[in-house]
């Protein structure tokens, strides 16, 4: 284990006059194969490793990371970073956080596949399965821009200059396939995907095909609809991105900058009271769990939104100490340094099925997907393409494309009057069909 | 770093990974040529320096080296690909051979490898590679942009200027002997400001660079230009009202917003997705795409720009390939595994994000051709529309040609004036469909500041776009007033 590596980083960033030091260690090898039309198209084998290491002068700091783990290599990094830290300015909020907050013992999460791994052959198989049973399900899907098979295996260590180290092993399956469906010159793509900590956690492959050419079948014959003021139901996809976009704007970096639209709103009603958010990063075997966050502090679960009130922001160390409050254990590392991000982030099920949900609705669009970087993270506007049915009386119609669903995402949140009872942790960001009162649908 | 200086790929690949040409060679022949219908090695050492001023202080520092190999063998419509982050001899045939199994089952398809061609452009060499310019001189950058945002208008609350440095030395062996380097330099300011009035709150950013080293942001009127635009932006925006919702006359300002070209048709005309026949173009050469005053080009070729390069990531020299003209398709955009698929001639548009990823078709700079009218004039023949000029990303589904991309600056046109903001919305279309609602084009064309990134399939590499005024005759917009 390269865990000694990253120690004698920290040790040579203090001979080197650091005040203090902390470094991530990344080694993960990787396997994917994709399969189009039966046959295989590209296989890909792969192994990296990155070391990221943060240096203090005091209250100044500066980071550099370097994926070649050469002695020569690695003393460059340490020589770079320390003398970048002498020219970053002094920060009364940044540090590392201190020694007794940091994990004890690292819990055991189940992120970890101790199976054998599958031959090349097998895996590729499975990525075979999932398009034949795509191509075989309807007549109707007669291309494929191909299925995918990875897997990937990574070691994660963290250590401080303290004298802190700790590391989590992980391991993460995925199969996915993107069937197109054709009919009287019109094509449509869809898409549909498992993942998993383990292999055996995947769904079946043919079950994951035919979902994918269902969806993309259902899409033949879209049309625009004239443009209206309806009740917008999204589908557990699509209203996984729209708490994306609340875990955006609770981040601490938009917050101690002003940017975002839940600023000084902790506290307060910033949803309807039928959204609980959580994030939860102790899930046994979840997607986006982890023992400690890029700092070293034990992960909990967090509660964001509490029957619509914002009770907790995601924030890490540094965020915290400019914010006034206190970590909430959310640091993730990138390769640039320290940021916030979720583990998994889940908007609690409420009663309704999904078809009770669209049945309620006299007219108005289900949708399915969303394109497009219409989000404002500052004020909360929303405008993004979408795709979906048209619901006519309680009953799902047509298909419907090229148009846009608008709003603002506080009023969006506050005007969820259905949360589905179908939520499922198919990824780390997850929620139940959502139905939202009124929003703007444009176009004829 | 300075041995960053004004390198040879093969002299700087053979120093310090003592990885010769000989030896790239040696491991394609031996490992891979006779089996395969063609192989190549791709070798990367990247250096990226990211400094950020905030709230006037140096808030983040920060350098990154990222280097590896990537080993891929090609039969008939297979790919096998391996990548290292350790370039040596014995990583180097272990990734050859793993490459190699794939293509293995299926044996050499005995189509013939398209031969690699052009001499390398010499597109942007430069005095001094930006990441060796001295930081203090970057800082003192920053600190004057910093403070000009900041002093542009009291409402102004928050400002953060980032600049980034990364310099890219590659080099590409293939198994018909070419081998061929790059040295890539690639910088990028930007400026972010948030401004507030009446509890308000307000984002706005701008930014350019390219090819180019520190002296292009030097001179006075682009930096200050870069500080004053990102303020204006977040102020402008505190008085934006709703924006309109429905299909209307839709006239885009010249520069970023050929983002339009990007997603409607650039993607569209990536050779993978015409191979495939997934795209919304496939089979459509020749015939009619958009309207006669309409010529798109991706050049990858012009001087010092973010989307250009010398040669692309399979060792192809980058072109000028004319996507459509006068409305007519006539081209598509190539790596050399879709050239050779589909009987045609590679383009320079192979490229990858890093070596831990395989080549793909991607675009380089993509603009409109200029028309003849002035621009005043498009504007003023529009009775009721939305006139965009500044956008921020935007995305296709190629399959079914419909794209999104996001105003974050626009205007009301009523009775062919210019008249009040309105809020970012997304502007919604169909690829086929879009151009040929194009009815007038200016004489502007102006290529875009040096900030597009491009996404596809995972992959980020940067891009150009560029255009004219134009006037589309009819296009969705998504906002909230009804």
């Amino acid at each position: 284990m390269n865990t000694e590596v990253l120690v004698g980083v920290l040790q040579r960033a203090v001979a080197k006059g650091a005040t203090a030091a902390d470094g991530y260690l990344i080694e993960e090898r990787a396997f994917s194969a994709s399969v189009r039309l039966g046959e295989i198209e590209t296989v890909t084998h792969s192994r990296d490793a990155r070391l990221s290491l943060r240096v203090f002068a005091g209250r100044a700091s500066a980071a550099a990371s370097t994926s070649d783990l050469s002695r020569a290599s690695l003393e460059r990094v340490v020589d770079e970073a320390t003398s970048l830290a002498k020219v970053t300015a002094e920060d009364p909020h940044a540090g590392l956080p201190a020694p007794d907050e940091l994990i004890g013992g690292v819990p055991d999460l189940d992120l970890e596949d101790a199976s054998p791994s599958l031959s090349p052959e097998a895996k590729i198989e499975l990525a075979r399965q999932c398009e034949a049973a795509a191509l075989e399900s309807d007549s109707r899907i007669t291309n494929s821009e191909g299925a995918e098979y990875h897997d990937s295996r990574a070691r994660y260590v963290y250590a401080t200059s303290h004298g802190f180290a700790q590391g989590y092993a992980t391991t993460r399956f995925g199969i996915s396939v993107s069937p197109v469906a054709a009919r009287n010159g019109e094509m449509q793509r869809d898409y549909w995907y498992s993942s998993a900590r383990k292999r055996a956690g995947l769904d079946d492959p043919a079950t994951v095909g035919r979902t994918a050419a269902a969806r993309a079948v259902r899409r033949l014959g879209a049309r625009k609809v004239k443009t209206v003021e309806v009740p917008v139901v999204f589908d557990p996809e699509t209203a996984a991105s729209l708490l994306r976009a609340i875990a955006g704007a609770a981040s601490g970096p938009s917050l101690y900058r002003r940017a975002s639209f839940l600023l000084d709103r902790l506290g307060t009603k910033i949803a309807s009271p039928a959204v609980t958010i959580v994030d939860d990063a102790r899930i046994t075997g979840g997607l986006g769990s982890r023992p400690f966050d890029g700092e070293g502090l034990p992960t909990r679960r967090t509660a964001l939104v509490r029957e619509g009130v914002l009770e907790s922001y995601l924030l890490d160390t540094y965020c915290a100490r400019k914010l006034g409050l206190r970590s909430t254990h959310h640091a993730a590392r990138d390769g640039s340094g320290v940021s916030v991000s979720t583990s998994n982030l889940m908007l609690l099920p409420g009663r309704s099925t999904p078809s009770e949900l669209i049945g309620s609705v006299e007219r108005g669009l289900y949708v399915t997907e969303l394109i497009g970087f219409g989000v404002n993270n500052v004020t909360g506007d929303y405008s993004r393409g979408a795709v979906g049915l048209w619901i006519e009386n309680g009953e799902l119609t047509y298909p419907v494309e090229e148009v846009t669903v608008a709003g603002n995402l506080l009023e969006m949140f506050q005007a969820i009057d259905g949360v589905g009872a179908d939520l499922v942790l198919r990824d780390r960001t997850a929620a139940p069909t959502l139905r939202i009162g009124r929003m703007v649908v444009a176009g004829d | 770093m300075t041995e960053l200086a004004r390198i040879r790929p093969e002299s700087f690949f053979a120093d310090r990974f003592n990885v010769s040409s000989s030896l790239l060679e040696r491991v394609l022949g031996g490992s891979l040529l006779g089996r395969v219908d063609d192989a190549d090695i791709y070798l990367e050492y990247r250096v990226n320096e990211e400094l950020q001023l905030e709230e006037g202080t140096v808030k983040k520092a920060s350098r990154h080296v990222s280097q590896g190999a990537g080993v891929r063998a090609l039969s008939g419509t297979r790919t096998g690909y391996a990548h290292t982050d350790d370039i040596s001899l014995p990583n180097l045939e272990e990734a050859a051979s793993q490459a190699r199994a794939i293509a293995d089952r299926a044996g050499a398809s005995g189509a013939v490898a398209v031969p690699s061609r052009g001499r390398p452009h010499d597109l942007y060499t430069l005095t001094e590679p930006p990441v060796v310019t001295d930081l203090a001189r970057k800082l003192d950058l920053l600190r004057k942009v910093d403070d000009a945002a900041r002093a542009a208008d009291p409402r102004v609350t928050h400002v953060i200027a980032s600049l980034s440095s990364e310099e890219v030395v590659t080099l590409v062996a293939t198994a018909s002997g070419w081998t061929v380097g790059d040295v890539r330099p690639l910088t990028r300011l930007n400026v972010t400001a948030i401004a507030e009035e009446n509890g308000r709150r307000e984002i706005g950013g701008w930014g350019g660079g390219g090819r180019v080293a520190l002296d292009f942001y030097l001179e006075e009127e682009r930096w200050r230009g870069f500080a004053r635009e990102a303020a204006r932006q977040a102020v402008l925006k505190l008085r934006a009202v709703d924006a309109p919702a429905g299909t209307m006359t839709v006239v885009l300002g010249p520069g970023w917003p050929g983002i339009l070209l990007h997603e409607a048709v650039g993607h569209g005309l990536e050779g993978d997705f015409n191979r495939k026949g997934t795209s919304a173009f496939a089979g459509r050469m020749g015939r009619k795409v958009a309207s006669e005053l309409v010529t798109v080009i991706d050049d990858g070729t012009i001087p010092n720009r973010r989307g250009s390069l010398n040669v692309d990531d399979e060792g192809t020299a980058t072109g000028r390939t004319v996507l459509i003209e006068k409305g007519i398709l006539v081209g598509y955009m190539q790596d050399r595994l879709n050239a050779r698929l589909m009987g045609m001639e590679p383009t320079g548009n192979g490229r990858r994000e890093s070596y831990a990823h395989p080549p793909m078709p991607r675009m380089t700079n993509t603009f409109m051709v200029a028309g003849e009218e002035a621009p005043e004039e498009i504007i003023g023949s529009v009775r009721r529309g939305l006139y965009a000029v500044t956008f921020g990303g935007g995305q296709v589904d190629i399959t079914n040609g419909k794209f999104v991309f996001s105003a974050s600056e626009a205007y009301l046109i009523e009775d062919g004036r210019v008249t009040a903001p309105v809020k970012g919305a997304s502007l919604i279309g169909n690829g086929p469909e879009a151009l040929t609602r194009v009815s007038r084009v200016g004489r502007d064309l102006k290529l875009d500041e040096g900030v597009g990134t491009c996404g596809k399939e995972g992959q980020s590499v940067p891009v150009g776009v560029g255009l004219p005024t134009i006037r589309i005759d009819e296009l969705t917009v998504g906002g909230t007033a009804v």
